[in-house]
């Protein structure tokens, strides 16, 4: 349901149809019967698809603007040159669903022939049109991109968010809460207003108990192409993502130099990895990747054995 | 960035009292980041509840005699951006600064803003595109880091005023973030006569587009 009372216990709580503010809430009588309580039989359905997924990963940031969809896009594309690893990359920024263009796709679903693509992006009719959706609505589409998608066998299933720890988040991790998920990359650039927000998502993390791959900092150094001097344009006022991922004991899985050239490739739909393959950021994103391979590498799942490696 | 991490926020009989920023007190605000009890605290609200809170902002806070309310938003065309249009709504004149970054990725996600802004009937007052270039401190050369040009073509294909473009200035951003007095800080900053120019496009502009 979309209009939801204010001061609504939650349709989990004890309180659920019973409370003061339930009354004349259209489901009302449902939350009373417990109905609320019992888990979305959706989860169960989704760990049976996720079944052909070896990995999952997350990407997540704090804030938005930090270069999160760029970099999963690019994950997805280093992923994929092995043409024999299957990668699809999810998209559930539902609101702001860019990586469709960042794919170079109008509509296709496939990329190349072992990476699929899957966004609310390909359902809009019209560039202009806007998902103006309250909280419920987003997560109902998360459910149906999850288990009604038919994500076929693969090695690497990329779940691109929006920035920020709402309903896009808590969704994603509740419907792939049985299908368990490798875990989650965290974005920042290197200065504090971004780390603050890092330190929201690494709680984040924590709560729902979804493991942490590592920190990527973004938009660390810029090097003027005229006379090839560094300068920091998002200046580490507190020592950037290095000294958090210190504090915080969480790995950080490299830095990415900004490169007038990332955003160009994007904006032309193109794969940065390929238009300049020895620029320094395509090498830090390489060194990277290959990071989050030995991540999952490491994390074979031990329950289910996974036919066709 | 505003220099008032940690400030408690206090009760009045009209309610909350907003968090003046400057001596003068011509600024105040008002954020979740002062309800918090650290700043590491993640909040993992879904929509019902910020709406609540956003709803709670707009009415349960003395702001007192105002000029102006700037809402901040996050990204996106969600539950934040319903609520506080259907908040602030009684209470017009209200309009929109939709803000960009120059590259298409970018502008291909503000159109969208656009059109929320077109059908929750919010009168856009214009366009800035943010990020507009970065000056080489050591040779000055201005390198388009995010691109160019999306902020003034989208206006111009949406027949939205183009309100100016700001660039990127690291100075400016250290300010914020070393807690130095930002206000006394930034007339020194390249992004100061933009973001100037803009500020009085909103002051001599809005009043006469919101009525």
């Amino acid at each position: 349901m979309e209009e939801v009372p204010q001061g609504c216990p939650g349709t989990g709580s004890a309180q659920a149809g019973r409370g003061a503010s339930c009354q004349g809430c259209p489901n009302q009588r449902l939350c009373a019967s417990g109905a609320g309580a019992a888990p979305d039989p959706a989860i169960e359905e989704i760990k049976e698809k996720m079944k052909t997924v070896k990995h999952k990963i997350l990407v997540l940031s704090g804030k938005g603007g930090v270069g999160k969809s760029t970099f999963s896009a690019h994950l997805a594309h280093g992923l994929a040159e092995d043409e024999n690893t299957q990668v699809a990359l999810l998209d559930i920024d539902i609101c702001g669903p860019s990586i469709p263009k960042i794919m170079g796709l109008e509509g296709e679903q496939f990329v190349e022939d072992n990476l699929g693509v899957m966004s609310v992006g390909f359902l809009l009719s019209s560039p202009d049109d806007a998902v103006i959706w309250r909280g419920p609505k987003k997560n109902g589409m998360i459910k149906q991109f999850l288990r009604d998608v038919d994500w076929g066998e693969l090695d690497y299933l990329i779940v691109d968010t929006p920035p920020g720890t709402s309903d896009e988040h808590l969704s994603a991790v509740q419907y792939l809460s049985a299908a368990r998920l490798d875990g989650a990359v965290i974005i920042t650039t290197p200065q504090e207003v971004s780390l603050q927000d890092v330190r929201k998502e690494i709680n984040f993390c924590h709560k729902v108990k979804v493991p942490i791959i590592g920190v990527v900092e973004n938009m660390s150094v810029f090097v003027c192409p005229k006379c090839k001097k560094e300068s920091q344009i998002f200046p580490p006022t507190t020592g950037g993502a290095e000294v958090m991922c210190q504090d915080l004991k969480i790995p950080l899985l490299g830095k990415v130099p900004l490169d007038p050239h990332i955003g160009k490739s994007c904006d032309k739909g193109q794969s940065f990895l390929t238009d300049a393959p020895a620029s320094a950021a395509a090498l830090a994103y390489r060194s990277i990747i290959q990071r989050i391979q030995e991540f999952c590498g490491h994390h074979q799942p031990k329950e289910e054995h996974l036919v066709g490696s | 960035m505003l220099r008032a991490q940690g400030r408690a926020v206090h009760q009045c009989d009209s309610g909350w009292v907003p968090v003046f920023v400057d001596q003068e007190q011509s600024i105040s605000l008002m954020s979740v980041g002062f309800l918090l009890e650290s700043p590491d605290e993640a909040v993992v609200w879904r929509g019902p509840k910020k709406n609540a809170l956003i709803k709670q902002f707009v009415s349960d806070v003395a702001w007192g005699q105002l000029d102006y309310l700037v809402v901040d938003t996050p990204p996106g065309t969600s539950d934040e951006h319903m609520a506080a249009v259907e908040a602030l709504r009684p209470y017009g004149p209200l309009g929109a600064l939709v803000v960009t970054t120059p590259q298409a990725v970018s502008v291909g996600d503000v159109r969208r803003e656009l059109t929320f802004c077109r059908k929750t009937g919010l009168q856009v007052v214009g366009i800035v595109e943010n990020m507009s270039g970065f000056v080489c401190p050591h040779c000055t050369e201005c390198t388009n880091v995010f691109s160019r040009g999306g902020g003034a073509e989208l206006a111009r294909l949406t027949g939205v005023p183009f309100l100016g473009s700001v660039p990127l200035d690291p100075e400016l951003t250290r300010s914020l973030e070393e807690g130095r007095d930002f206000i006394r800080d930034f007339p020194q900053s390249p992004a100061f006569p933009a973001l100037s120019s803009i500020a009085q496009k909103v002051l001599s502009e809005a009043p006469a587009r919101l009525s």
